[in-house]
């Protein structure tokens, strides 16, 4: 540390009275905030190099909601609780926006996976307890801006090789073993997909920065949702389930209704 | 014809006195039907095959539906083939169809956005085509159900039955060749599966793969040669064995259920012209606006959602159409059980994918013959059977037809497990329990009742149809006043044999409480609302034009 050297008496010299005082007040303006520094940063987080910056507003808040939502489960330091929640040091705003803002956590009971739900908490306070999760240890970010601004041919090429083959081909999502299942995408927001790539939550793999870039998965965003806003141009999509949804329709409506004809000209005939 | 020429002189004769008096213009008709019968000889066919006659059931009209949907698959086809090109070369699309702008992929694909996004009624005839697959799929299915209840199978018509296995799967492979065609994820991954398929018969997958791909999955040319089968050796193949089909029915009459006036020997029905025919071409029309309303406002197979196929890709929810399902199905509940030895791999998905439907249709076709050896009928038979009045038949029917769609539903199990929240795991030991125990259940359930109704319809024919008059004897005793069908013998039970026919089980149907009209859905019984179809109020003129309408029935 350099308090020590920090606090070293400043230079009396009669000629530089004013530069001298100048610098005295500075020297001991430092001196006051390093010792705050050091004084808080023994105090908060003795073990983590991570908090030598004052936790921001919002940070705190989400500091609160977490002691009262989270803590059961996932610890005092966020370092988890054995077979209640796994740690949060490094998890990073994406994972706990994306657990949060999809009503996932805080959890309702365990399961072979914890089901989405209606968000328990506002966009505002789920940023908080994001922001907090993020200044004690760091981790994937999701960037602001737009997000849907890729290459959508890109997107869907790198859809149908990454995501498909547990959402769907149409982002309606599908089934995994020993009851777990791939979401489907039909609510996601652009923030919560991103999420999702960065942090990998239950099943699904971490698709880091280097194995899906930034812009290609801002392309992947792109194909998704432009896909969920896309009419279907032959009619009703029955779900966009592929065969069985259609096989049900022909069954039903098809042969109900030709059975019907000929149930009708037979006993007319 | 091997009528003399002086035979012709007699119908021009008549046609020219005919032509003579009504009009000149059915005159010029009929001098020109004439010329055109001495140059062609066809007056005495046509007359033989219009008056030709049919029975009258609905249940005969299903076929119909099928060949209704094959006539509508080759002309909606034939529009397809004009857009469509089956080559697998790459391409960069650039059609109309913005989230795949740029993508590289077969023409096959790009073709098929082509017809579906940018050619003028090109995807409402792919849709109407994809309906009307299915609809011909479904359709041989309940028609084949109905020849097997009824036992419309047993001898003359054991070839017909032939006929119509080899139908059923030419259809299923031309098919899976039309869905396989658009070159889209989901149609690649059932070439996967299939190519899969192949390779897992012992000795010679290997070299079947390759004579069928001609190279590594996908290869260039499996395609091409999909589409040649799809449009025309099989097309080719569905129209003769139809034809033979069809010949067959004319030439060996169509059978009947049992009724009376209906023989062995004869067939009670109506005539080609005009009856039949209005029939046939209502149901035609019907089964028109079914596939053009599906087509236009049901979304089939869209190729564009599920993008072009790459050998990496696949989609979960990935199903064949539904009449795959089954082989699906019970390839996903099969145990891992692979065979090795002799330096040969026998691997798991052999034996639900080759063993087991070479199996179920080799069972299905012979099984005319299967059920003269154990029953020793060799008779001809033109009268149909009542499911009830064979109740072996009718479990095994049953028995089979549980497992066919038991086989079908698993065919979908993620979707099941998805969409219901089970566990993809417990619906596959599910499937595997159900399929022991639900085939024997439903023959089990099927036998008893076509036992019951079996039964009840002797117990009718003995005691008479219960009137719901109930009346007390002097001993206090409640007894129900049973209304004899016939004749009785001196302890009050009928005299009548079981005819194979349905047996009146209400007073109605007897004419006792007064006539019972056949109403849309079921018939008219209550007195008001005959009243009030009939417009009298049970008045005799009402009466005499209800009588009048019953007579030809």
């Amino acid at each position: 540390m350099t308090k020590p050297t920090a606090a070293e008496p400043a230079d009396p010299s009669p000629g530089l009275l004013a530069r001298a005082r100048r610098r005295a007040s500075s020297t001991i303006a430092l001196t006051v905030a390093l010792g705050a520094v050091g004084f808080g940063y023994a105090a908060i987080a003795p073990s983590s190099a991570a908090a030598d910056q004052t936790p921001s507003a919002d940070a705190q808040r989400g500091q609160q909601i977490y002691q009262t939502a989270c803590i059961t489960c996932h610890g005092r330091n966020l370092q988890g609780v054995p077979d209640r929640g796994p740690s949060l040091i490094g998890v990073g705003e994406a994972a706990t926006y994306f657990q949060v803002a999809t009503g996932r956590m805080p959890a309702a009971a365990q399961g072979s996976q914890i089901p989405a739900k209606p968000p328990q908490y506002t966009e505002e306070q789920v940023n908080q307890i994001a922001g907090y999760v993020q200044s004690v240890g760091g981790g994937p970010q999701v960037p602001s801006g737009n997000l849907r601004d890729g290459d959508m041919a890109l997107g869907g090429e790198l859809f149908r090789l990454n995501c498909a083959q547990c959402h769907n081909f149409a982002g309606k999502g599908g089934a995994l073993s020993s009851g777990k299942s791939a979401p489907g995408l039909g609510t996601s927001t652009d923030q919560v997909i991103y999420a999702a790539m960065l942090s990998g939550p239950e099943n699904m793999p971490v698709f880091g920065d280097n194995n899906i870039t930034p812009a290609e998965k801002r392309a992947i965003v792109s194909y998704v949702q432009t896909l969920k806003e896309t009419k279907d141009p032959g009619g009703n999509g029955v779900g966009r389930l592929g065969p069985v949804p259609e096989s049900i329709v022909l069954w039903v409506a098809g042969i109900g209704a030709l059975m019907f004809a000929v149930l009708w000209i037979g006993a007319k005939s | 014809m091997t009528k003399p020429p002086a035979s012709s002189t007699s119908p021009t004769g008549k046609a020219a006195a005919n032509g003579a008096a009504p009009s000149a213009k059915a005159g010029r008709l009929a001098t020109r039907a004439n010329e055109a019968d001495q140059r062609l000889t066809l007056a005495s066919p046509i007359r033989r095959a219009l008056n030709k006659v049919f029975p009258d059931h609905w249940s005969f009209m299903l076929g119909e539906v099928a060949l209704y949907s094959f006539v509508i698959l080759l002309l909606t086809g034939t529009y397809l083939t004009l857009f469509f090109d089956p080559s697998m070369a790459e391409t960069k699309y650039s059609g109309s169809y913005d989230p795949l702008r740029g993508v590289e992929m077969s023409r096959a694909y790009s073709t098929t956005l082509d017809l579906s996004f940018d050619i003028r009624g090109g995807l409402i005839i792919r849709q109407i085509h994809h309906w009307a697959a299915l609809i011909f799929v479904a359709a041989i299915m309940v028609h084949m159900l109905r020849v097997f209840f009824t036992g419309a199978f047993r001898r003359p018509r054991e070839l017909n039955w032939l006929i119509g296995i080899g139908l059923l799967l030419l259809s299923l492979v031309e098919g899976f060749a039309g869905y396989s065609l658009p070159d889209d994820l989901l149609s690649g991954t059932g070439l996967r599966i299939a190519s899969g398929i192949i390779l897992s018969i012992p000795v010679i997958g290997t070299w079947l793969y390759f004579l069928v791909f001609n190279g590594d999955f996908p290869g260039t040319e499996i395609l091409g040669r999909l589409y040649i089968l799809h449009v025309l050796v099989i097309p080719a193949l569905l129209l003769a064995l139809i034809a033979l089909h069809l010949g067959l029915v004319v030439k060996q009459k169509h059978s009947q259920y049992p009724g009376a006036g209906r023989t062995e020997k004869n067939v009670k029905g109506v005539r080609v012209m005009p009856l039949f025919a209005a029939k046939g071409g209502g149901l035609f029309m019907f089964v028109f606006g079914v596939t053009a309303l599906l087509g236009g406002l049901s979304q089939v197979n869209p190729i564009w959602l599920y993008g072009p196929y790459a050998p990496a890709d696949v989609s979960a929810g990935s199903q064949p159409d539904f009449y795959m399902w089954f082989l699906e199905g019970d390839t996903r509940i099969w145990p891992s059980w692979e065979f090795r030895g002799l330096g040969y791999t026998i691997p798991a998905v052999f034996f639900p994918t080759v063993v087991v439907p070479g199996l179920v249709f080799t069972i299905a076709a012979i099984y005319p013959w299967i059920e003269a050896r154990l029953t020793k009928d060799r008779a001809l038979h033109n009268l149909l059977q009542r499911p009830r009045d064979v109740p072996v038949r009718t479990a095994l029917g049953a028995m089979a037809l549980t497992w066919f769609l038991w086989m079908t539903v698993l065919g979908a199990n993620d979707v099941w497990a998805k969409v219901f929240d089970i566990s993809l795991n417990a619906t596959i030991w599910i499937g595997r329990i159900g399929m022991l125990l639900l085939p024997p259940l439903a023959y089990w359930v099927a036998y008893r009742v076509s036992l019951g109704l079996e039964r009840h319809d002797r117990e009718v024919l003995e005691h008479g149809v219960e009137t719901g008059i109930i009346k007390r004897l002097p001993t206090g005793e409640f007894i129900e006043i049973h209304q004899p069908l016939g004749p009785v013998d001196e302890h009050g039970h009928g005299q009548l044999e079981y005819a194979g026919a349905p047996v009146p089980k209400k007073v109605n149907k007897l004419g006792s409480t007064g006539r019972a009209i056949r109403g849309f859905f079921s018939p008219v019984e209550e007195p008001s609302e005959v009243a009030a179809v009939t417009g009298g109020n049970g008045d005799r003129a009402g009466q005499r034009e209800l009588a009048s309408q019953q007579q030809p029935e």
